[in-house]
């Protein structure tokens, strides 16, 4: 990856990717981010802080050498802070100038739902990989077995992956799982619909045994330290009055520690945008749909790109 | 002389003592990584360390014996061929052939797994370490670049046993480009050890020592020890001397993985391989089966429920089920039952092949394919109609799946493939000289409950899966859970009619005449078309149906296959009305 200076001003590295840059990233939950004290992490490769203000609200900044990991923080003294938001229970900054906020996820406004940080996962692999997997029907049998997806029902059935205002979804995806209801004895096929409205963000839409109309929301947000290293936010907004915030975290977390070892031992790290790069089947579509509009970005961080493009 | 192409030879890549049963070792050669397993029947696969499907490292795959198996998405690669033998995604698709593992050379000498090289290169013989056996030394690997190893190997030669005694005559030299052979002489006894060096990449190695002989139980252990604090001594030296950050000088070709012959476009039903009938023998009364094995090469992988066209002697064409397991790739076993009235292929194959004859064949076909994602499958055998379901019970007894095995003949002795039945047993049921009433109402009780996720094959005489068929869909079996592979197409066949044929994708306009088959005037207007059995029962020659009528003389379409109207066998299947039009 090609190093350059960075957009904003102070950055000292940073990837040359104009679409990676220009995004914003959920950082951490902001209810686990200390109070007036540093926290050094990278992103995109370019060292940044961050915390948040005694009034509760998040701070960010390129790193800087006065201000050591654990060192108190004045925001009044802070030289060359970053952009933040505090949407969807995270820290979101970016070391770019994204065009405007962050997408939309309308189902956060509903007042029953509820919305938590189900785990964050330091991962070796790369952005664009870690959603590819989020994306992934075929391997919930294999990978989360007994749990998203049992052997032998492998099988998946024909679905459709539609752009919508510039963003992916992926509809009438069936899978067969075991336990689709905690009332259900024998499993059923489950219905998922998957929305891919960020190059490092992906959300799908599950239905509830709570609610009839509504669906759960299940989302991923990656953070990229640089584009073979990423922290993964599992984020949930649900309808579930049944289990408790650590049972909701320790299925999600769960799940994640199964996809771990899978995502760490794939190469390249980086996502080949190239079609012939891998051998992708019918099964596939979202994860083809993800590939070509990553092409159609630009994005060049965090994949192999095209050849001939 | 200038010195060989390092990846025109072969290298080590492992020790034989290594590739435990059912495990996968990591190894590296000249900059690519590999996977290195042995199947259940001793082969040794040097593959590329990658899926094809979504890169995941087959180091982390299963080795089921036969087969390795992706963590990922479960792709299954077969023994041998590196072919894609399932994905599980798609259980009713044959991966194309065309998916397959890179796969490299594998040789096995001083108890060295070899690999790498030009297709002619042979790993090396040495004097030193001839006509007795080897001890494999523990193997080293080292941060240093190869040639430097070579070098630090004749400068600071390593004493082949602990103590060569007085007067001992400790020779070193080059045995080779990438060994390093060691030799100690007292009185009449000599002792060798030579060191292999593998080059991992441009900037490391592995040394692997093999010594001649097999040294006494008692002294083993001292020399293993010895040679072990030799090598760390020499490894510091080496890796010292190679400073620190490795200068990694790429290696200078990349490795070569076997090329194989892939899927040659079909023609017509031209034969494209050629075997050797390894082993003919009498399995039941009445049938004979048959082993045959590549000429040369390895033969094309397949999935169960495959047959191929063997072309006979006296000319005819038949076609053979597979009755392979997926343990079995290196022959084809077929069984054939000869018919007392024989057009010709059965006698032929029964009176005039012998062991040690050659014949031709087609690539395997699968139009009788297998789910392996059914909640029950039944598997219902006629007679001879065993051998495709043969190769699905091992299939789905390998992969832990439950099925059930009905197998009607008329007595003990007409039961082919007793070996195969034997460990099949937990899902075998014979049931042996019922009456065709007898018979259906068998097959009333095992098809009586059907339940959702079951699938159910018939394989036999015509009127057997005729009723098959028929007491499944009153017992509530779907048709798309009925699946069906009958030996001919005993129907009476019509080709009185004459029509008109567009090609939708070259424009062409043709006239069928009477007499003549769609395939025949299709193969004359120059349309490379595959066929096999030409008579409507094994699903070769089909065409998809843009427009028009269609009138169906198969054996191989299902009611409502036939009713959808969109595909056409057209060996001998032909336009209802005067004009269809096919997307060729
Ligand atoms: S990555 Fe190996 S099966 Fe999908
Ligand atoms: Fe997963």
């Amino acid at each position: 990856m090609t190093i350059t200076n960075g957009r904003r001003s102070g950055a000292a590295t940073g990837p040359a990717d104009p679409v990676a840059i220009d995004q914003w990233y959920a950082i951490t939950a902001l209810d686990e981010i200390p109070i007036g004290r540093t926290v050094r992490t990278e992103l995109l490769g370019v060292p940044m802080s961050y915390c948040r203000d005694h009034d509760g609200s998040p701070l960010a900044w390129l790193t800087q050498d006065s201000l050591p990991a654990g060192a108190p923080v004045d925001a009044r003294t802070l030289h060359a802070p970053l952009p933040t938001l505090a949407d969807y229970g995270y820290l979101w900054t970016t070391v770019g100038e994204p065009d405007g906020g962050l997408f939309d996820i309308p189902e956060t406004a509903e007042p029953d739902r509820r919305i938590l940080n189900a785990g964050t996962f330091g991962i070796f692999t790369s952005g664009p990989r870690a959603v590819e997997n989020f994306l992934d029907m075929g391997h919930l049998p294999f990978v989360h077995p007994g749990v998203l997806g049992q052997q032998p029902f492998t099988e998946i059935v024909d679905y459709q992956v539609e752009y919508r205002s510039s963003e992916i979804y992926a509809v009438n995806c069936l899978i067969f799982q075991p336990k689709a209801a905690a009332a259900s004895t024998s499993g059923q096929m489950v219905n998922y619909t998957f929305r891919v409205p960020h190059p490092l963000c992906a959300l799908l839409y599950k239905s509830t045994p709570e609610d009839d109309v509504r669906l759960d929301v299940i989302g991923l947000f990656v953070h990229p330290i640089d584009d073979g290293r990423v922290r993964a936010h599992l984020f949930n907004c649900l309808l579930d009055t049944v289990n408790t915030d650590g049972q909701l975290r320790r299925f999600q977390q769960g799940v994640l520690a199964q996809d771990k070892p899978i995502l760490e031992n794939q190469v390249p790290r980086q996502l080949p945008l190239d079609p012939d790069a891998e051998a992708p089947t019918r099964a596939d579509k979202t994860s083809n749909a993800y590939r070509r509009w990553l092409s159609d970005l630009g994005m060049t961080y965090g994949v192999v790109a095209r050849s001939n493009s | 002389m200038t010195a060989p192409d390092p990846g025109s030879l072969l290298h080590p890549v492992a020790g034989c003592a290594d590739l435990v049963p059912r495990h996968v070792v990591k190894a590296r050669l000249l900059g690519q990584d590999l996977a290195v397993w042995r199947a259940d029947d001793d082969f040794v696969n040097v593959w590329a360390d990658r899926c094809i499907h979504r890169g995941v490292r087959l180091t982390v795959a299963a080795n089921d014996g036969a087969e390795l198996v992706c963590p990922y998405h479960g792709w299954r690669y077969s023994n041998r061929s590196g072919n894609c033998a399932y994905m599980p995604a798609h259980p009713s698709d044959a991966p194309p052939r065309r998916l397959r593992v890179p796969t490299f050379r594998s040789e096995e000498r001083y108890g060295l797994i070899w690999s790498g090289g030009s297709p002619e290169a042979e790993p090396p013989r040495l004097p030193h370490l001839e006509g007795e056996d080897t001890l494999v030394l523990r193997a080293l690997p080292v941060n240093a670049p190869p040639d430097l190893a070579l070098q630090g190997l004749l400068e600071w030669p390593c004493q082949p046993v602990p103590a060569p005694g007085d007067g001992a005559s400790i020779s070193c030299d080059s045995a080779g480009p990438f060994a390093v052979a060691v030799t100690a002489r007292t009185g009449g006894t000599e002792e060798a050890v030579v060191h292999f060096v593998q080059p991992v990449d441009g900037g490391r190695c592995v040394i692997r020592p093999v010594m001649r002989g097999a040294p006494a139980a008692d002294r083993r252990l001292s020399i293993l020890r010895h040679h072990a604090r030799q090598l760390e001594e020499l490894r510091t030296r080496l890796e010292s001397s190679a400073g620190s950050p490795v200068a990694v000088r790429g290696p200078s070709t990349p490795l070569q993985p076997l090329r194989r012959p892939t899927a040659t476009a079909v023609s017509g039903r031209a034969p494209q391989l050629e075997v050797c009938v390894a082993r003919k023998w009498l399995t039941a009364e009445g049938i004979a089966a048959f082993e045959l094995a590549p000429v040369s090469g390895q033969l094309p992988s397949f999935q169960p429920g495959a047959h191929v066209d063997v072309h006979l002697p006296n000319g005819l064409v038949r076609q053979y089920s597979l009755t392979n397991g997926p343990g079995l790739t290196s022959v084809y076993r077929l069984g054939v039952k000869l018919e007392p009235d024989s057009r010709g292929g059965s006698r032929c194959m029964h009176v005039s092949v012998h062991e040690g004859d050659r014949l031709q064949l087609s690539e395997p076909h699968n139009n009788f394919p297998l789910r392996r994602d059914a909640a029950r499958t039944v598997l219902i055998a006629g007679g001879i109609g065993v051998t495709p379901l043969l190769a699905m019970a091992q299939t789905l007894q390998r992969q832990e799946l439950a099925y059930e095995l009905h197998y009607f003949a008329q007595s003990d002795d007409h039961l082919a493939f007793g070996e195969v039945l034997e460990p099949l047993s937990t899902g075998l049921v014979k049931h042996l000289g019922l009456s065709p009433d007898q018979t259906a109402d068998e097959i009333k009780k095992i098809t009586h409950d059907y339940g959702t996720a079951s699938h159910l094959y018939v394989c036999g005489p015509g009127p057997m899966i005729e009723a098959t068929r028929a007491i499944a869909a009153d017992s509530g079996w779907p048709e798309d859970a009925v699946h069906f592979e009958y030996f001919k197409n005993e129907s009476e066949l019509h080709d009185a009619s004459s029509f008109e044929v567009r090609l939708a994708r070259t424009g062409q306009t043709l006239v069928v005449g009477p007499g003549v088959s769609l395939l025949d005037s299709l193969r004359d207007a120059g349309v490379d078309m595959p066929s096999s059995c030409e008579q409507g029962v094994c699903g070769t020659c089909m065409a998809t149906v843009l427009e028009g009528e269609l009138d169906h003389q198969d054996v191989f379409f299902n009611d409502s296959e036939r009713a959808a109207g969109d595909r056409i066998l057209t060996c001998v299947s032909r336009a209802g009305g005067h004009k269809i039009v096919l997307d060729l």
